[in-house]
Order: structure tokens, then C-alpha cells, then sequence
């Protein structure tokens, strides 16, 4: 068999052309060289797997797009309309709709999997920034999108959420009217999020390229959390991981199906099933599953919660604009994570105060998310004041003072000693690009 | 790795638990009486004949303030009406056209054409029930936590004013009192509605079908309740049908994926 890797530089004369002028046969040919660390485990999965997600969500975007209308008196009976009368109107909404929860499953999932490694430890701070901000962009995308079927908790949910913008000192008023277009949630404000949910998918996708990029650039972490040395510690990208990837799709795509078919409103709300009316609110309005921690972040700042008291209310900072910027302010933490967990080690695995610590933080954020979903009184509220600030502790004191004070447990000297450790005696680089050698 | 994994799953269970333990203490009403329908299930399909007597329960009952606007005449066909009888049922109503002359004119309803509202606005629906708008039927089933079981549970779950005071309190704490055109249900939430217990006698509605069973309360409760989850998921056989072919596939491909990749990485350590 020839090398796969020959394209780039090809006899064949057409390729050779195009080649010299464009060098796309050299780029796929990266993709199939690129080393990738032997050792990368599940976890490693849930990266491709969103970027599967993002393509499945432009592609039922796009044609639910062709069948819907972006009108406050229209919009709802526009996606009945593709619910019963579109060809698999009903499959491309479900799936559409779904999809943006299995989206936040896989990318939450990718972000914990970074927490544990230390996937955002240098060289690879870049690669981070980038992905939490694919992070925000993948909420203001599915918060607009959300609005779009123009139910209760769709008007509702617009509603909360652009009146958090009045909270902001002197311009607070004029950004929010300027945000709806108007001066409440109305049809100018649902033309615009229709407008900015079509944009920016394609700016994820653009920052996703930049995402890829840097990793192509500082390579994959593994779960050791030691570099790759030489060709010992690698395998090709393809057909290894391409092949592993596979398999999590199939997997996925199980789970994702299940809901879709079998239990396609099981994560949604029954009140978005409402056509939206302004006069009305709803007992209860709250956000999809996946914004549910934030909001219960937003809330926990009362006028007499002690902390607020202590550290807000005397420069003059309403407990509305406080939580507001709690909120903000619990994505944004996670650029300067790099910089607060200073200890050298990346893998959890060889630190055993840190596996704990960051157990307890998921804990607390899936406190939290349950937290969102309750109504606002006690005791909920205290315990969310609590978790609330657990979540920044962690962040701002837990791992600052941890990477100072845990002792690691002493790290291999690289992935191709931990592996073959007790293992069989081929040598590493016998057995590390087979597909070469064929 | 996996012994962590496994931590995580523990914590994330004790949460859920403990969530479900909450939940139970936070509501006073019932538990919702499932009316164990046929279409309920992985593999559930509609009872075409109980869908039937649904839209006849619908037709005879609930169409009289309940609008179902997503639904159209045609769609009947669906539940097993012949085109005859659809079109018949669609004629019964009418709606506004601009004719030849540009004068606006009734017009017979035809099968292509929606189901027609009982009122011509939302002020003219509340100025006849006392102010309360009675909701449109077509998605109401999803749009109640509980759906079906919600609905059947509300149609026979009326109490009478006196249970309502010994039996339910309002977010004071107080005993609830219907006021004059306020009934109690120990289903809705809140107990005080302005809907009138719609089903009330064994027989209002007459089963036509044959082999129809007797038209008791819960009978015309069931019935109705399982026609309007049909109006609300009209699709619901094509996408289980679809689905069960999607995941035996997805098995069949998984599979197959496992076995490359397993030959793949064979004799390498990893």
C-alpha cells in the first residue's frame, strides 16, 4: 500500500498544479500524519462529537429556516406548520431541538474532561481561551434560538434575560430598548435573534477552526498530562483516533436518537407548547436545563444576602446588577483559570487533593443547575448563596492555594514508559505506525 | 480513571435523589391517574376507534368554548373517518371569504381549511365564559407537565365546594372557597378554575361505533384525552416507527464501528 501521506508531494501532475498554487493536498495530509498521544482515553471522545453536533445543528438549521417565519404572529403556528405538514418537519425540529441539548451534554462533558487533565495549562491557553469562547457563543446562539418558536417561555424567557441589561449603571435602559429594538420583547426583537441565531453558528464554526488550529499547533494533552517526547508516545491521528471517533459517533448517535424518537420533549418545557402572551407570565419561568446553574448564580444575590452586603452594596451596586455580573463573571473566571491553578502537574491523576477538589466542584455545579430549576424562596435561595459562592471559592482560592500546598504523585517520564509499563517488549516505535510499514 | 468515573455517577445520583425527594414534598395534588392508554410505550400506537370516540367526545363537549386551530378537517382521515364524513363534519362550519364581487361571504368549510374556532377573538371567548379564556385544545396535552394523564386526571378530578374547603388551602394557608362560576379540581393547579366539569353523565355522548364500550365519565375522560394527545402529536406512529428502524440500524453500525475499531488498534498499547 503507498503511503497515504504522499499527496503533498505527489508525481501526479494535476495534483502537483493544483498543489503549487493551493496546497490543499498537504493540509489533508496533515490531518492523516498528525500525532496524536497513544494513550487518549473516552473522554478524548466528546471533541469530535461536537463538532459532529454544530454540523448537525446547521444542517436541520438551515432547512428549518426555509419553513419558518420570523414574525411574533406567525412564528408559532409556523412550527406547528413543519411539525404536521412539512415532510419530517417533525424530525428536523426534534432533532434540532434536542440538538442543542446534546450539545451542551458533549461540550460540558469536553470542558470537565479539560478541568481534570489540566487541558488548559500551557502551552495550551490559547486553545482554552478558544473554546470558552465557543462556550459563550454557543449561549447566545441557543438562548436566541429558543426564543424563536415564540412560546410562553420563549417570550418569557427573552424577557428576564434582555432585562438583565437594565441593571447595568446610566446606559442600562437605553441597551436594553436598543437590544428589543422597541420597548418590550416584540416583533422587532424576534426578527433580529432570528437574524443573529442564523449568524453565529457560522462564527462557532469559524472559532472552531481557530480551536483546531491551536491544537494541531500545541498538539493533544493525554491522560497523563505529559508531553509527547518523540515517536515513541504517538500514533497517527488516522486511522487510529479517526477510527475511535467512529465508534463514539455510533454510541452518540444511539443516545441522541433515543431522545429524538422516544422522548423528544422529555428536556423541554411544557409552557413553550403556549403561544407567547405578553399579558400572562408564567408561574414559573425558567431556562432550558443547560442555562440552569447560571440562573441559579443570578438569583442567589438578594438585598440582604451577607455577602452582597459586605462586598457590593456599599459602592452603590444593585443585588440585580451584582448577580448579573456574577454570572458573567462565572464563564468569564475560566480565562484566567491557566493562571490559578499554577501547580506544574496537569493530570488529576497524580494529584490527589485536586481529584477531590474538582469532584466537589462538579458536585456543586450540578447543585446549582438543580438549584436554577426551583422556585426563588428558601430554602433553596441560601443554599444557592452557598453554592454560589463554593463555585468561585473553587476557582479563586481552592486551586490557587492547592497547587501551592499538594504534593504530586510522581509523574512517568513519558507516555510510551507509563503504557508499555509490565507490558509485552515490542518496541514502541516497532509497534507505534503500523500503516506505514504495510 | 473508571473508579473516578464511577465517584461522579454516585454523586450525580445522590443529587437526583435527593431532587425527586423535594419534588414529592412540594406538590398538594394527587398523584395524575394514568388512563392506560394504548399509545403510551416505546412501541404504543393510537387506538384508531378510541381516537374516534375521542373526536366525538371533542365534537360533542369540548368544541363548544375549546378551539383546535392546528387541526384540519382532512386530518380526520388519519383516526379512520371516511372523506364523506370528514367533509361533512368540516361543512357543518363556516368561514369568511371575499367573493367575486369583493363582498365578504360565509363560506362551507371544505377538508383542506383548519378547524374552526368556537369564538370570532379571545374577547369574544372571555366575554362568554366569564372572563376566562378557554385555551385552544390542539397542543394541550403537551403543554401540561403530566399531558394525557394530566388532562384525564382534570376531567374526572372535579370535587365538589365543600370537599374543596376541607381538602385544599390556598398559598396562605387558607381553606379555598369557589366563588359564584368557580369550580374546584383537585388536579389544577392552584384547585380554583373557571371551567365547568365539561363531562358529567354516563351516556352524554352516544358511542356510535361498533363494539363501542359504554360511554361512562372515565370512558369519554380516556377517550377525549388520547384524541387530543393524537391532535397535539399527530406524527407520533411515524416517528416511533422510524425510530425503532433508526436505532436497530445505529446498533447494527456501532457494532461494526467496535469491531474495526478494535482490529485497528490491535497489538497496540494504548
Amino acid at each position: 500500500m503507498s503511503t497515504p501521506a504522499a499527496h503533498g508531494q505527489s508525481q501526479n501532475r494535476t495534483v502537483k498544479w493544483i498543489n503549487d498554487r493551493l496546497p490543499i493536498f498537504t493540509f489533508a495530509d496533515h490531518f492523516q500524519d498528525y500525532p496524536a498521544p497513544r494513550n487518549l482515553n473516552y473522554w478524548w471522545n466528546f471533541g469530535s462529537l461536537a463538532g459532529l453536533v454544530l454540523m448537525i445543528m446547521i444542517a436541520t438549521g438551515i432547512v428549518l429556516a426555509m419553513h419558518y417565519t420570523p414574525n411574533s404572529e406567525l412564528a408559532f403556528d409556523s412550527v406547528e406548520r413543519i411539525m404536521r405538514d412539512v415532510n419530517y418537519g417533525w424530525l428536523l425540529r426534534y432533532v434540532h431541538m434536542n440538538g442543542a441539548s446534546m450539545f451542551f451534554i458533549v461540550v460540558y462533558i469536553h470542558i470537565f474532561r479539560g478541568f481534570y487533565f489540566g487541558s488548559y495549562k500551557s502551552p495550551r491557553e490559547v486553545l482554552w481561551w478558544l473554546g470558552v469562547v465557543i462556550l459563550l457563543l454557543m449561549m447566545a446562539t441557543a438562548f436566541m434560538g429558543y426564543v424563536l418558536p415564540w412560546g410562553q417561555m420563549s417570550f418569557w424567557g427573552a424577557k428576564v434575560i434582555t432585562n438583565l441589561f437594565s441593571a447595568i449603571p446610566l446606559v442600562g435602559t437605553t441597551i436594553t430598548e436598543w437590544l428589543w429594538g422597541g420597548f418590550t420583547v416584540g416583533n422587532p426583537t424576534l426578527n433580529r435573534f432570528f437574524s443573529l441565531h442564523y449568524l453565529l453558528p457560522f462564527v462557532i464554526l469559524g472559532v472552531v477552526v481557530l480551536h483546531i488550529w491551536a491544537l494541531h499547533t500545541v498538539k493533544s494533552n493525554n491522560p497523563l498530562g505529559v508531553e509527547m517526547k518523540g515517536p515513541q508516545d504517538s500514533i497517527p491521528f488516522h486511522p487510529y483516533y479517526t477510527v475511535k471517533d467512529y465508534f463514539g459517533v455510533g454510541v452518540f448517535l444511539l443516545v441522541f436518537a433515543a431522545i429524538v424518537f422516544f422522548f423528544p420533549n422529555f428536556l423541554g418545557e411544557p409552557d413553550n407548547y403556549i403561544p407567547a402572551d405578553p399579558l400572562k407570565t408564567p408561574p414559573h419561568i425558567v431556562p432550558e436545563w443547560y442555562f440552569l446553574p447560571y440562573y441559579a448564580i443570578l438569583r442567589s444575590f438578594t438585598q440582604d444576602w451577607w455577602f452582597f452586603q459586605i462586598v457590593f452594596s456599599w459602592w452603590g451596586v444593585s443585588a440585580k446588577l451584582a448577580g448579573v455580573l456574577a454570572m458573567f463573571a462565572s464563564i468569564l473566571v475560566l480565562f484566567v483559570l491557566p493562571w490559578l491553578d499554577t501547580s506544574k502537574v496537569r493530570s488529576g491523576r497524580f494529584r490527589p487533593m485536586f481529584k477531590w477538589a474538582i469532584l466537589v466542584f462538579l458536585l456543586d455545579c450540578l447543585l446549582l443547575g438543580y438549584l436554577g430549576a426551583k422556585p426563588a424562596a428558601e430554602p433553596w435561595v441560601s443554599i444557592s448563596q452557598w453554592a454560589t459562592l463554593y463555585y468561585f471559592v473553587h476557582f479563586l482560592v481552592i486551586l490557587p492555594i492547592l497547587s501551592r500546598i499538594e504534593t504530586p504523585k510522581p509523574l512517568p517520564h513519558s507516555i510510551a514508559e507509563a503504557v508499555l509499563k509490565g507490558g509485552g517488549g515490542a518496541a514502541a516505535g516497532a509497534t507505534a505506525k503500523p500503516m506505514e510499514k504495510a | 480513571m473508571l473508579k473516578l468515573a464511577r465517584t461522579f455517577i454516585l454523586g450525580a445520583g445522590l443529587c437526583a435523589a435527593a431532587a425527586t425527594a423535594a419534588l414529592a414534598a412540594e406538590g398538594t395534588s394527587p398523584p395524575l391517574k394514568d388512563g392506560d392508554w394504548s399509545f403510551e410505550g416505546v412501541f404504543g400506537t393510537y387506538d384508531s376507534a378510541q381516537l374516534r370516540r375521542g373526536f366525538q367526545v371533542y365534537q360533542g363537549v369540548c368544541s363548544a368554548c375549546h378551539g383546535l386551530r392546528q387541526v384540519s378537517y382532512r386530518n380526520l382521515l388519519q383516526i379512520g373517518l371516511s372523506e364523506a364524513q370528514a367533509k361533512q363534519i368540516a361543512g357543518e362550519k363556516t368561514k369568511k371569504v371575499i367573493d367575486d364581487t369583493g363582498d365578504v361571504v360565509d363560506k362551507p368549510r371544505g377538508l383542506a381549511d383548519r378547524f374552526a374556532s368556537p369564538f370570532p377573538n379571545d374577547q369574544a371567548a372571555k366575554a362568554a365564559n366569564n372572563g376566562a379564556l378557554p385555551p385552544d385544545l390542539s397542543l394541550i396535552t403537551k403543554a401540561r407537565l403530566g399531558g394525557p394523564r394530566y388532562l384525564y386526571s382534570l376531567l374526572i378530578g372535579y370535587v365538589s365546594n365543600e370537599e374543596c374547603t376541607k381538602a385544599f388551602k390556598d398559598f396562605e394557608g387558607k381553606p379555598l372557597k369557589p366563588a359564584d362560576g368557580q369550580y374546584c379540581n383537585a388536579y389544577f393547579p392552584g384547585h380554583i378554575l373557571a371551567m365547568a366539569p365539561p363531562i358529567t353523565a354516563d351516556g352524554q355522548v352516544e358511542y356510535t361505533g361498533e363494539n363501542a364500550p359504554k360511554a361512562t365519565v372515565q370512558q369519554m375522560a380516556k377517550d377525549v384525552s388520547a384524541f387530543l394527545m393524537w391532535a397535539a402529536e399527530p406524527k407520533m406512529e411515524e416517528r416511533k416507527r422510524l425510530g425503532i428502524k433508526v436505532i436497530l440500524f445505529l446498533l447494527l453500525l456501532t457494532g461494526v464501528l467496535y469491531g474495526i475499531y478494535r482490529k485497528v488498534w490491535a497489538g497496540i498499547k494504548h
